[in-house]
């Protein structure tokens, strides 16, 4: 990684939830239909991907999202950088509704947006320069930056950690790591103001995804870019995030700055989630711990949903009420400003481990029973 | 299941008509006049407008459309040539033949052909694709498959005359191509037709060497078969129950493809033995501008390889259970 | 989290030796690009009932390991070289038929996505009873019963029904637990599971790898656990070995590969990893460098060019030109003394890897 960052254009500002509002999405949607019926095919149902949420990211701040497979992430990112069509629900970018804006009223748009994808290996054209992909994006939207097009990819090369010799190489070149280096330099060709990084790193070894994620925060806080962090990996997110949200089966459950939610958890999603990771115990002492908490079974499907909490299916303290009424995603008691929650019996803001632990899985619970 | 089937005849016999449609387009945009063929050699305008009129060719285009559709479902007794029970194609130009009659004579001929080197060709060409699979790398692996690789590169055209001539005319190892009625004679009908199963299935078997080999060798790849073999099942279990089973997919719709194909027609294998099938009576009707042998013969050809199709499709169902039928 | 003790869990049965001893293995494969060393001199032991945990970033030999010990690697492009011993039992030289009977049997394997690993075109019960009435002679009735029997073990609801189902039809983590099913259905000494949960959420890989932890408790099995993310290892490992380029680098406990790590890939990995407790706002440590090419592998230690301790090293050019060796035990292959590890991690490593 180079030390001495050569910033071409810095647009610092304050980052963080209190700056103004780059991009905000309310009750946003996404309902893919499920094709089905006799005699003629028609839609049956539906699987509700992206169900209703509403989030905010500042100029210049990072903001994770996390929450297993199935839970609409990846979805929502698509949606933010309209690879993806809206069912409802209102996208609004630097105070302009892009929810339903067409290609032509998009263009000026998209430079600011830009994409980073999960495989390195797919997403690079393999017929293209190392050149060609970086310069491709100037190009479509005719911009022609100072010095010429291909100094400034020798530029981006630089910024990546990559050698700018290597401009005339095609992809297969390259390291795994490296041509996620070249997704970046790519995303950032058009100086963007928000980049959506959907798992960026899930494909990499460990010791080069750390390269990539150190690569992404200096990128994110050298040149003020805000980033949607897109990632299963809870570590992960809680490294690069200023903000997370917690999402569970196409709803936002949890939502706050980094800390209350790794530290002062209240929905018990994020509880489960958190007590889940499995961590290597660098101290000495093994006093303290956190709590155990094991779930049943999957992720219901997404095509009949739970009634009222999602989550109640798999929840411990699930009562009546969790079935009939749907909790909103509020600023409870106890939870500092920002941090809202939607859970009707939220847990205690903390993660240390429990008098007895939760143990939900039959299974798990026959085969302890039987020892104890 | 059912649903499946209604659902795709349906769309069978939409496409049908859509054909049937296409092709009396195609006949009327042809420079060609039938009747010229049969006006012979006295021809003047008056009995060319006769024949015009007999073979109802002075009607409009549509008009002769609806009058086929009608005849097709209904019958017709209209004919000059004598009544026409439905499915009624009318009675072809050239020979005042009924259509249906002649399509069902020619039939036997064609089934006989294709399904006789059909199994020849599946025995052949899997068995040694198998082997090939089975011991791949060996010599036996090379030799199966540089020889699949030069034979499918074959053609009849090539390969009947070669065949006829050194088989035929100049050993007399075997009797020369004909089609006899099996129910009258058995064995003159297995002698007549074994020279033509050799040839087309020695290319056809070669196609499916090479299919059966290389989706065998992708099955062995797949994770679910290390784990039956990490289960330690033996080698012969995990090759035939496992990878087997899932090589069968590609092999299934090649041969539904082929055997549709083979059944409408297989003009070039019929012309060079002299066999009189369906491929015959289409290059036929075509030569001889015969609107009606040559509709007959376009849907006859056109629901073989759909009905194969729909057969193909419920085959995935029995295959592969992740496959639903809707 | 309340740990499961597996210490005092099962009594060793007959026989003190190790379960799995494999000595000085080398697997090469032949590829159109020349040869490439996959696993170059490696030697560990597993006693029974307790699990090694392989450490390793793709490449390293790891998987390749597994396999050659089931025997499952394709003769035709591999060259094996080394001893493997199962229960005294050599393996590398074993007929084909002897290795029929051991696998399923005596050792078994669970893959990484069970998705893929399980066969599309046949229920799940009955691939779980393929191995049972196969190994132990069983009849159909008896080989269901005891499927049954295995699916409601490893959690699975209405085991009765849920057997005739297709794998398609069962959800990613159930799928896994009918595997760990099918692995452990004939009850086998050795289970190597490559990779288990990699494929699956963080709360179910949580579930799978208790249920794994209490089903070693049950069955005595000893387990061979490969993955290459350490908090999993932390979780479900007594023993470690890190591996990199094709052999092992450094071997120990748990506790002593994961607090006093010894090698500076040992380190590196550490480094680079986010935790969920590690101190905020701090960039990671990555390594330099990407992994070599096994087909043209760097000489002395295959880890030098990567590595930023060995100007350290007294002797110029020493880890160039001499591979360092892996004890037996507790050890760690590198031409660093050992004062010079305890103090580098001490002063230099273990700041950096700073608790939040």
């Amino acid at each position: 990684m180079k030390e001495d960052l050569v910033l071409p254009v810095p647009r610092q500002s304050d980052s963080g939830a209190d700056s103004e509002p780059l991009l905000e999405v309310s009750g946003l949607t996404k309902h893919f239909p499920v094709k089905g019926g006799f005699p003629i095919r028609r839609t049956v149902g539906h699987v509700q991907a992206v169900d209703g949420i509403d989030l905010t990211v500042g100029v210049g701040e990072s903001f994770g999202l996390v929450g297993e497979s199935g839970c609409g992430k990846s979805t929502t990112g698509r949606l933010i950088t309209r690879l993806l069509e809206p069912t409802s629900g209102k996208i609004t970018y630097r105070g302009r509704d892009i929810s339903h804006a067409s290609r032509a009223q998009l263009a000026p748009i998209r430079s600011e947006i830009q994409m980073i994808f999960q495989d390195p290996y797919s997403s690079l054209n393999p017929r293209q320069t190392v050149g060609r992909i970086i310069s491709n994006p100037m190009e479509i939207n005719g911009i022609e930056p100072e010095g010429g097009r291909e100094k400034r990819v020798r530029e981006l090369l630089e910024i990546v950690g990559l050698n700018p010799e290597h401009y005339n190489r095609f992809p297969h070149e390259f390291s795994g790591g490296q041509r996620q280096r070249i997704g970046v330099a790519r995303a950032l060709a058009l100086s963007p103001k928000l980049i959506v990084a959907d798992e960026p790193v899930s494909a990499l070894d460990v010791s080069i995804q750390a390269q990539v994620v150190n690569l992404l925060q200096e990128v994110q806080k050298e040149l003020g870019i805000a980033f949607l962090f897109i990632a299963h990996d809870l570590a992960v997110v809680r490294h690069f995030s200023q903000r997370v949200a917690v999402m569970y089966l196409g709803k936002i459950i949890e939502v706050g700055d980094r800390d209350s939610i790794y530290t002062r958890p209240r929905h018990p999603y994020t509880h489960a989630l958190l007590s889940a990771v499995p961590e290597v115990n660098l101290t000495d002492d093994d006093s303290a711990g956190r709590e155990r908490i094991r779930l049943a079974g999957d992720v219901p499907s997404p095509i009949s949903p739970p009634s009222g909490c999602r989550f109640r299916t798999r929840c411990w303290k699930a009562q009546d009420r969790c079935a009939t009424e749907e909790p909103p995603l509020i600023q409870i008691s106890g939870n500092h400003t920002g941090h809202l929650t939607a859970c009707h019996f939220p847990e205690e803001p903390t993660i240390e481990a429990r008098d007895e632990d939760i143990v939900l899985d039959p299974a798990l619970a026959a085969l302890e029973e039987g020892e104890n | 299941m059912l649903r499946f089937l209604v659902r795709r005849f349906l769309g069978a016999v939409v496409i049908l008509f859509l054909l049937s449609i296409v092709t009396f387009l195609m006949f009327f945009g042809m420079p060609r006049d039938p009747a010229l063929l049969m006006c012979g050699k006295t021809c003047n305008p008056q009995s060319l407008a006769n024949i015009h009129h007999v073979l109802g060719l002075d009607k409009s285009v549509p008009e002769q459309y609806w009058i086929f559709l009608h005849n097709l479902v209904t019958g017709s007794d209209q004919f000059a040539q004598g009544p026409c029970p439905a499915p009624c194609f009318g009675y072809s130009y050239h020979t005042n033949e009924q259509v249906w009659g002649t399509l069902m004579d020619r039939l036997p001929t064609t089934v006989s052909l294709t399904l006789g080197g059909a199994v020849c060709f599946l025995i052949v060409g899997l068995g040694t694709g198998l082997l090939a699979a089975w011991r791949r790398g060996t010599l036996i692996d090379k030799a199966a498959t540089a020889g699949a690789m030069v034979l499918s590169s074959m053609q009849i055209y090539f390969l009947g005359p070669l065949a006829l001539a050194i088989l035929v005319y100049q050993t007399h190892w075997f009797d020369k191509p004909a089609y006899n009625d099996f129910t009258a004679d058995p064995f003159t009908w297995f002698t007549g037709l074994i020279l033509p199963w050799v040839v087309l299935s020695t290319i056809f078997a070669a196609q499916y060497t090479r299919m059966a080999r290389s989706s065998m060798i992708e099955q062995l790849q797949e994770e679910h078969v290390r784990t039956a073999r990490a289960k330690g099942m033996s080698r012969q279990y995990v090759f035939f129950r496992y990878a087997w089973r899932g090589s069968l997919i590609p092999i299934v719709t090649i041969f539904g493809i082929d055997l549709g194909a083979l059944l409408g027609g297989a003009i070039i294998t019929e012309y060079t033995f002299s066999l009189p099938g369906l491929g015959q009576l289409a290059v036929q009707s075509v030569f001889f501008s015969d609107l009606p042998l040559l509709l007959g013969v376009m849907l006859f050809s056109a629901s073989m390889i759909l009905l194969f199709n729909i057969i193909v499709d419920a085959c995935y169902a029995f295959i592969d259970p992740r496959v639903r039928l809707a | 989290m309340t740990t499961l003790t597996k210490e005092a869990g099962v009594p060793s049965p007959a026989g003190a030796g190790p379960l799995l001893s494999v000595r000085d293995l080398h697997v090469s494969f032949k590829t159109e690009d020349g040869i490439v060393r996959a696993v170059d001199g490696l030697s560990f032991d597993l006693m029974r009932g307790r699990t090694l945990g392989i450490v390793g970033e793709s490449g390293s030999g790891k998987s390749v390991t597994n396999l050659t010990v089931l025997g499952l690697h394709n003769p035709m492009f591999t060259t094996v070289e080394g001893e493997i011993l199962l229960d005294g039992q050599e393996l590398t030289t074993a007929r084909e038929s002897e290795m029929e009977k051991l696998r399923g049997n005596k050792m078994a394997m669970i893959f990484q996505d069970p998705l893929t690993a399980l066969s599309p075109y046949y229920t799940v019960g009955r691939q779980i009873a393929e191995p049972y009435m196969k190994h132990n002679g069983a009849s159909k009735r008896a080989a269901w019963d005891r499927t049954v029997e295995m699916l409601g073990k490893v959690g699975i609801p209405h085991p009765k029904e849920r057997a005739k189902d297709y794998p398609h039809q069962f959800s990613g983590g159930m799928r896994q637990r009918a595997m760990i099913a099918m692995a452990l259905v004939c009850d086998p000494d050795l289970l190597i599971a490559d990779e288990p949960t990699t494929a699956l959420d963080v709360t179910v890989q949580a579930q799978i790898l208790d249920l794994l932890k209490d089903l070693q408790q049950e069955f005595g099995t000893g387990i061979v656990f490969i993955t290459h993310d350490l908090g999993v290892i932390a979780d479900m490992a007594d023993d470690i070995m890190v591996m990199y380029a094709g052999s092992a680098v450094e071997r120990g406990t748990v506790d002593e590969v994961l607090r006093s790590p010894q090698h500076p890939y040992t380190w590196g990995l550490l480094n680079s990893m986010p935790r969920i407790d590690s101190a905020l706002d701090t960039p990671l440590s990555p390594i330099p460098g990407t992994p070599p090419s096994l087909l043209n592998p760097p000489s002395g230690c295959r880890f030098h060019p990567r590595c930023t301790f060995q100007d350290r090293v007294s002797g110029s050019g020493r880890c160039a030109s001499e591979r360092p060796l892996l004890a037996p035990d507790r050890a760690s292959a590198c031409h660093l003394t050992a004062e010079q590890k305890r103090t580098i991690f001490i002063d230099e490593i273990k700041p950096r890897l700073g608790q939040g």
